[in-house]
């Protein structure tokens, strides 16, 4: 029989610590088929964050820290300027890059820092038991936002990939879906050319990827996949935001 | 020894830092210490090294946190406002087991306070600051040379132990201008990536920093590794001057700057037939307790003299040990006391002018 997929070595046979469902794995799992058909395992370093994500070391085989909550892209700056030949991820969740990351985040971006983002939006802050996040959805109830999100008390949810993507330092800013196997594969496409700029050392990369969080949403996975495609996809829309010339 | 050069303190420490092999410099502008981070944003791109303007200090330090995650000899400076931005990565550095050297210019405080020299950071310093148990190596000098001298120490004791060395200066030793000589370059093309840095795992298992253990016996393991490596230190790199005590009927003592002042204080007193000394401690944590201990069966009472409400002065206690009275006399807020009014505390102590 023809071997035609088989599950990267580089993303462990370790039992992920993520929810029944939970798309944290997808990303993972894309990550690690990257790493591997690009060549990166044995340069890549990755700042897991504060957040469910916080045992991804032992997920994904490569060298690896643990940032403080927020300061993934500090740390990333810090790892990638003083070794340029690290090829540097951070991967980083929605309270953590867009609450209290966000000012190490826009400026990484700002400064065209070589490295690459990876952005799980799931709308809650998931680790902490599903508090309101800066992408929370007007309306949205969540565990600091009982009677749902209200702009006039909460403002509104922060469109990160949009905003970072007016910025000159990024070379490539895109927000992908993981809800379908249609949109699975655009995701690895976007996060391919993300690694790409950092590879050409074209700038700043980040790829934001639209999550689920059955347990904190109260849902079952596939409620949450349909709730993704229903109301979330309609505010926070996929597609390529900063493609600069070399990326494509 | 090589050139002797007439420089201002802030510059002279970076100069000092640069020869002593610093390979890259992150930071945020904060007075009295912005001629540091200027003097390395023209220095390091000349001798082909790097120099990064973060967007705050809590950048700052998160910056040279991922530098010295990969075994790169790394410094950054601030104040003491920045300083306190810089606590949250302190502690998360100190549970790493990762070097790298922080100076602090000390000013007024608390809050904006001001921009005058001054020594209130000691607790912050020597007591950890940021959360949870952990030390710094914290090095005082008192002169422009002494500070170009222990930036070498502190890149050597960094890596030596895998901890952050902090030099806490302050704004009199930052401004001032003296002659300094600074030791020889440190060959910078001998210093190897160790093998514990995280840099790419190539053909190896893969290397991890991590100030994280879920498990609390996990952690309790990682917390009683960090207080072995401290004791170890405490042991063999405590520091101090002694000046003038070997005949010493009075100890005076303070740190930095202000025992710079109190040398001229010891030799008016000396002048005037008092036989008074000076215990000067070098490192502040480790803190030279030894020192006070065994002086305290010498001298008839300490003066603890420092800019401040009397942080330094709880260490001194616990090494006097109530054996003789210690007597404190401080000033804040960035008044620097004059030899004078350091005299005249003095003779109030022993008993009148
Ligand atoms: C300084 C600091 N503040 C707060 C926390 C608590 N905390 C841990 S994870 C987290 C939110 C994580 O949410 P997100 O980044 O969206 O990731 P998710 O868990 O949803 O994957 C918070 C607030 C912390 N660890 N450190
Ligand atoms: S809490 Fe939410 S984000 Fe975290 S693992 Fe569970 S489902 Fe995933």
């Amino acid at each position: 029989m023809k071997l035609i997929y088989k599950a990267p070595e580089t993303f462990t046979k370790k039992p992920t610590t993520y929810c029944p469902g939970c798309t944290h794995g997808i990303a993972h799992r894309i990550i690690s088929e990257l790493l591997e058909e690009m060549d990166l395992v044995k340069k890549a370093v990755i700042i897991w964050p504060v957040g469910c994500a916080v045992f991804g070391y032992d997920f994904i085989d490569t060298d690896a820290a643990v940032a403080a909550h927020g300061r993934a892209c500090a740390m990333a700056t810090g790892i990638k300027r003083a070794h340029p030949e690290s090829f540097v991820i951070t991967y980083q969740g929605d309270g953590d890059l867009a609450s209290i990351g966000m000012a190490e985040t826009v400026h990484a971006a700002a400064r065209g820092e070589l490295i690459t983002t990876i952005f799980i939006n799931n709308g809650n802050f998931g680790m902490t038991g599903g508090q309101m996040a800066p992408t929370t959805l007007i309306g949205q109830v969540t565990t600091t936002s009982p009677y749902g999100r209200k702009p006039e008390v909460s403002g509104f949810p922060i469109h990160v990939a949009e905003m970072l993507a007016t910025l000159d330092g990024p070379a490539y800013i895109a927000r992908a879906s993981l809800d379908s196997p249609q949109h699975i594969n655009q995701a690895k496409n976007f996060i391919r050319k993300a690694f790409k700029a950092q590879l050409l050392g074209l700038g700043y990369s980040l790829v934001e990827l639209v999550s689920t969080c059955p347990t904190n949403w109260k849902m079952t996975p596939v409620e949450s996949l349909e709730r993704v495609r229903k109301e979330v996809l309609p505010v926070f829309p996929i597609g390529e935001f900063r493609v600069v010339k070399g990326v494509e | 020894m090589g050139e002797r050069l007439l420089m201002k303190g802030a510059e002279a420490l970076a100069e000092a830092a640069i020869r002593a092999g610093a390979q890259i410099f992150f930071g945020y502008p904060i007075t009295p210490q912005n001629e540091t981070p200027e003097y390395f944003s023209r220095r390091m791109p000349e001798l082909g090294r790097k120099y990064v303007q973060a967007e705050s200090e809590v950048a700052s330090i998160n910056m040279v946190y991922g530098a010295a995650s990969t075994g790169t000899r790394v410094i950054t400076s601030s104040s003491s406002p920045g300083i306190s931005l810089m606590q949250e990565g302190f502690s998360y550095i100190g549970n790493s087991d990762v070097p790298c050297v922080v100076v602090n210019v000390m000013r007024g405080g608390p809050g904006l306070g001001n921009i005058a020299p001054a020594q209130a950071d000691y607790f912050q310093a020597t007591k950890g600051g940021g959360h949870g148990d952990y030390h710094s190596i914290v090095l005082a000098p008192h002169t422009v040379q002494e500070q170009c001298d222990l930036m070498y120490d502190a890149f050597e004791l960094a890596e030596k132990y895998r901890i952050m060395v902090v030099v806490l200066s302050d704004g009199l030793l930052g401004q001032m201008m003296e002659p300094v000589e600074f030791k020889d370059w440190v060959d910078v093309s001998k210093l190897k990536t160790p093998d514990w840095a995280i840099v790419g795992k190539g053909d190896r298992p893969r290397n991890l920093i991590t100030s994280f253990n879920l498990d609390p016996e996990g952690l309790e393991k990682m917390n009683l590794a960090l207080q072995e490596k401290y004791k170890k230190i405490a042991e063999n790199e405590t520091r101090y001057e002694l000046f003038m005590m070997d005949d010493a009927e009075y100890a005076l003592t303070g740190f930095g700057t202000v025992a710079r002042i109190m040398k001229t204080t010891v030799k008016m007193l000396r002048e005037k037939g008092i036989k008074a000394g000076l215990i000067r401690p070098i490192t502040v944590w480790p803190f030279p307790y030894k020192v006070y201990e065994e002086f305290a069966d010498k001298v008839k009472f300490f003066l603890d003299v420092e800019m401040n409400e009397g942080q330094m002065l709880e260490d001194v206690k616990l090494g006097v040990n109530g054996k003789k009275p210690v007597q404190f006399y401080g000033r804040f807020g960035g008044v620097v006391p004059t030899a004078e009014e350091i005299y005249k505390a003095f003779r109030l102590h022993l008993g009148g002018c």
